[in-house]
């Protein structure tokens, strides 16, 4: 083997002079340089978690429906009749800065094998993305770009593209935020696992060729943007091939089914060196790999090129030896490549050959499992005092323009336009679209359940209290469940924020999942994996250094007894009574409107008040379970009166409200967790006002559904407001302006 | 009567299409593999939407010269019922086994939305339980459903009542906004010279449930029940 001089083997892998130190002595000598790249890679921040890890442990991750938590390719939660559902959340931030199309493409692709991975068909797919501001050229570009690339790949690939959501602050305008889940439904039974078993098993390399795509990768989204070097970095951008994908999905359910496949994991992040160490290293056991044998598509690659090409479409599995043949057919029926490129051994190490001769020997665990650090972590200056601005000191609106205005605003907007050029029927198991609180999808095979998804982030609110910000996430996605009518199940979160060796910043990073730990805890829902994105950085960020907001995203999946009992969004019937169910109080700190009307965060989010919000969200979820109420939305962004022109929208009719006492500002637009707007016939109010009370849920009659326009009044501190009058074709003209 | 669904690589609603036939309506139903050569038994035939081979030729343009397509050319020169949806519409375009191309979206974006269409021939099995001028129900989800003929070709499909659905709004008026796509006269679907094969955009089979907003789509298949048995 060629031993490289120390000081080579440190420059290629491109890690601190500590890491390279912890490298020696694990391996008790200096690694060679295919070595020293592998572990470049894998100990890159995208795949070693080392800032992360430690932290990650506090969240909650199990519940008595856990089949498979985080660590595995995605986890995995019973449904109850035999099924369980396979759900995972990850970014592709970097490369969509770098390549808007392929970035988010092959981010699609990528979680899509992750599911595939546990034996899951893949069934739906959300997306939550961050853009800079919408009427700026670029931004509008590269947002362009990555609902292209959603587009492009998710419809061919053949999984409805059902929710998501679409956020825009100047933080985001150079480092967008692409975050990608996909929910998946297996047997209970015959869940996929990754830990490779057997010595003498066969090690079979499936689905696309290797080619120099993406080498590199995992690398590159670990380090900060730079503008100057977009250009070079546009080679560690994958290309994805949908229709590779989709036969790839076909085929390995088919290799699947033959009961012969022990272990099985899909090449994304670091290639075919992230797969054979994990998969290696979570079953105690070595593999031994000949690169002469792994099907590729462009000559003279050298060994550490194959070794960490990130090329898409490819499996690694782990086969019995004496049924490797079956399995392969299934993918050479799709037309796929099935190659056995190597075996099981006993002996825990992982030992590569090419041309006959060893590149690569050493244990398997040392790639797999990065150093963990313990990084400083500070409050950011001036946190108290950004809690001390008023939030409320922006110019004088009328409050039926301001109202207009939030409308217009791309995070509130309709992504009517966005989200029809994604095939979300796909599959017949779409009963709720996108633009509802949450979709939600019928179980084919387990009739009558259902599913509900939503993706919710606010880095709003995360950037003046990561906490209180990820904790108001958190209840955002239960009330969106609960508006469905369904009991939340489980959680994959990403979490996007700048460098973590900035102490602000990794601050704000242990903030966010104590806000989620303790949110998920008052919800008794578990965090069964996700991802974690760091050094999104770049000219133009707001947070700390150059950063952009602590960004976390929530995606949660709730399950409904009865789909066909969830019930719209939208107002429906003339004379219904209008119903704010939970506290009426909102605050504007860090509020879309104050956001919007000051260009910059100023005051503090409201207090998430886990224990009553979370007897809140199962009052709605009863009521909507019950059939009590005709409909359901929850206040989110721009609060309570933006809620009640969105149920008009919906259901195309106006409505009469009156608003609670308050400050004209904070009661119609302030935000807070777990408000309801809901509208029943009135003979049905004396059943939830028995409900409410026997959730202790505080709730008020606001008004009445009916007439052309949505007609507000309110008391203020200043005096009456209104009545405002709001045309329904007027409201809908803003509503739907969104160009992208 | 036996229901086939060909399979192409890259089709996505083929296992919608089954469920549809099989699983709601309780049909047997034959999964055709796209290397299949032949089609004995299958009274009725499916080609499903999707991407197949990528699309990335010209959508439809390479399975139209997949093994199994002779047997579709010979099943609908037979005269059985033979529908083409989406994908299945363009790769029946592309085999000359219905006339005209589809060409990209006006909007040169994928659409994919609740649609409605009129009614216009009964002169076919897929619609003759059904009355011309009726309205369905059903959604479309492409990104080249914009049909084109020449003038003249057009106008002879018209006058051979060979135009079946036309796109319209809830009411079944055409009118240019109802259109989704920029197809000429509208026209959402067409039939061969016979009649037994037909094409359409929209998906009959994302119509087939009372649980997903329409139950539309199904009047179709019941109609070639329907006409078949008549025929008996």
């Amino acid at each position: 083997m060629t031993q490289a001089t120390a000081v080579d083997a440190a420059a290629l892998c491109g890690l601190p002079a500590s890491d390279y130190r912890e490298i020696c002595r694990r391996l008790g000598r200096d690694p060679n340089p295919v070595e020293a790249r592998m572990y470049g890679v894998m100990w890159s921040e995208h795949c070693g978690y080392k800032h992360s890890r430690a932290a990650l442990r506090r969240l909650p991750t199990s519940s008595p429906r856990v089949l498979t938590g985080p660590g595995e390719n995605a986890g995995v939660v019973s449904i109850g009749r035999g099924w369980a559902l396979a759900f995972k959340m990850e970014s592709h931030n970097h490369p969509s800065a770098v390549d808007p199309y392929n970035g988010a493409a092959t981010g699609v692709g990528g979680i899509i094998r992750d599911v595939l991975a546990m034996g899951a068909r893949p069934v739906a797919l959300l997306n939550s993305l961050r853009f800079g501001p919408l009427d700026e050229r670029r931004a509008r570009r590269i947002c362009a770009g990555v609902v292209a690339g959603i587009a492009g790949y998710g419809n061919a690939v053949g999984v409805p593209t059902v929710g998501g959501e679409l956020l825009t602050a100047a933080c985001y305008r150079d480092n967008p935020l692409v975050n990608v889940a996909c929910l998946g439904l297996v047997r209970a039974d015959q869940v996929a696992r990754s830990a490779a078993e057997g010595p003498g098993s066969a090690v079979l390399f499936a689905g696309a060729r290797t080619g120099r795509d993406g080498i590199g990768g995992a690398a590159f989204a670990s380090t900060e943007l730079d503008e100057g070097r977009a250009q070079a970095d546009r080679a560690s951008v994958q290309m994805g091939d949908p229709f590779t994908g989709k036969l790839l999905i076909e085929a390995t359910l088919e290799a699947l089914a033959t009961g012969a496949v022990l272990a099985i994991q899909d090449m994304g992040a670091a290639g075919l060196t992230c797969a054979t160490s994990e998969m290696a290293a979570r079953g105690r056991v070595g593999m031994a790999i000949d690169l002469d044998r792994v099907p590729l598509r462009e000559t003279g690659m050298r060994p550490e090129e194959i070794l960490l090409s990130e090329s898409q479409e490819r499996m690694l599995l782990v086969v019995r030896a004496e049924e490797v043949e079956r399995v392969a057919a299934a993918y050479r029926r799709w037309g796929l490549a099935a190659e056995v490129i190597g075996q099981v051994t006993a002996d825990p190490r992982l030992r590569v050959i090419s041309g006959g001769r060893t590149v690569v020997d050493l244990p398997p665990d040392t790639l797999a499992d990065a150093p963990v650090y313990d990084p400083l972590a500070s409050v950011p200056a001036g946190l108290e005092a950004l809690w001390g601005l008023d939030p409320a000191a922006v110019p004088a609106h009328d409050p039926g323009e301001a109202l207009l205005l939030l409308l217009r605003h791309p995070d509130v907007a309709s992504k009517r336009g966005i989200y029809e050029q994604y095939d979300h029927m796909v599959g017949v198991r779409t009963v709720t679209p996108p633009g509802s609180d949450a979709a939600v999808l019928r179980l084919i095979t387990a009739p009558p359940l259902g599913l509900a998804l939503t993706s919710d982030g606010n880095g709003r609110w995360c950037a003046s209290d990561p906490r209180r910000g990820a904790a108001l996430s958190v209840l955002e996605a239960a009330a969106n469940l609960a508006c469905a009518g369904a009991e939340p199940l489980a959680v994959t979160d990403c979490l996007n924020f700048g460098s973590p060796e900035r102490p602000d910043v990794f601050w704000a990073f242990r903030e966010t999942i104590e806000g989620i730990a303790e949110a998920c805890e008052a919800l008794g829902v578990p965090v069964i994996g996700g991802n974690v994105s760091f050094y999104n950085e770049a000219e133009g960020g707001e947070g700390p250094g150059r950063a952009i907001f602590p960004t976390p995203v929530v995606a949660m999946v709730g399950l409904l007894d009865d789909v066909a009992r969830t019930g719209p969004m939208g107002f429906t019937r003339e004379g219904d009574l209008i119903v704010l169910l939970g506290d009426p109080g909102g605050t504007l700190g860090a509020s879309l409107y104050q956001y919007a009307l000051q260009g910059e965060v100023r005051g503090r989010p409201a207090d998430p008040e886990l224990e009553r919000s979370a007897h809140t969200i199962a009052c709605a979820r009863e009521a909507v379970r019950a059939g009590l109420v005709a409909s359901v939305h929850d206040a989110s962004d721009g609060g309570i009166a933006v809620a009640l022109a969105e149920a008009c929208m919906a259901g195309g009719t106006g409505a009469s409200v009156t608003l609670p006492e308050g400050p004209v500002a904070e009661v119609w637009f302030g935000e807070g967790p777990a408000r309801f707007l809901a509208s029943l016939p009135p003979e049905r109010l004396d059943a939830l006002d028995e409900l409410a009370r026997r959730h202790g849920v505080h709730y008020r009659v606001l008004g009445h559904v009916g007439g052309p326009a949505l007609r507000l009044v309110q008391v203020g501190d200043a005096g009456p407001t209104g009545p405002i009058e709001l045309p329904l074709a007027q409201m809908t003209e803003a509503w739907e302006g969104l160009e992208v | 009567m036996t229901w086939g669904v060909v399979f192409f690589p890259g089709s996505n609603c083929d296992r919608d299409c089954v469920h549809v036939l099989r699983s709601v309506m309780g049909y047997p139903v034959v999964e055709v593999w796209h290397e299949d050569r032949s089609l004995d038994g299958i009274d009725a035939l499916v080609l499903p939407g999707g991407f197949s081979y990528g699309d990335y030729l010209r959508s439809g343009a390479i399975a139209a010269t997949a093994p199994v397509m002779r047997a579709v050319g010979e099943l609908a020169a037979r005269g059985a019922p033979v529908l083409g949806i989406c994908n299945g519409f363009q790769i029946l375009t592309e085999a000359g086994l219905l006339p005209g191309t589809l060409l990209h979206n006006a909007s040169l974006r994928f659409r994919c939305h609740p649609a409605w269409v009129r009614v216009e021939s009964d002169r076919t099995p897929f619609t003759a339980g059904l009355r011309p001028g009726m309205v369905l129900r059903m959604p479309v989800a492409h990104g080249e459903g914009a049909y084109f003929a020449p003038p003249a070709e057009v106008a002879a499909l018209e006058e051979a009542g060979r135009v079946v659905f036309r796109y319209c709004d809830p009411l079944g008026r055409v009118t240019p906004e109802a259109n989704p796509n920029g197809s000429v006269a509208g026209i959402a679907g067409v039939a061969s010279d016979a009649g037994n094969v037909v094409g359409l955009m929209p998906h009959p089979e994302r119509a087939s449930e009372g649980l997903l907003g329409s139950i539309d789509g199904r009047r179709l298949f019941e109609s070639v029940v329907g006409a078949l048995v008549g025929a008996g």
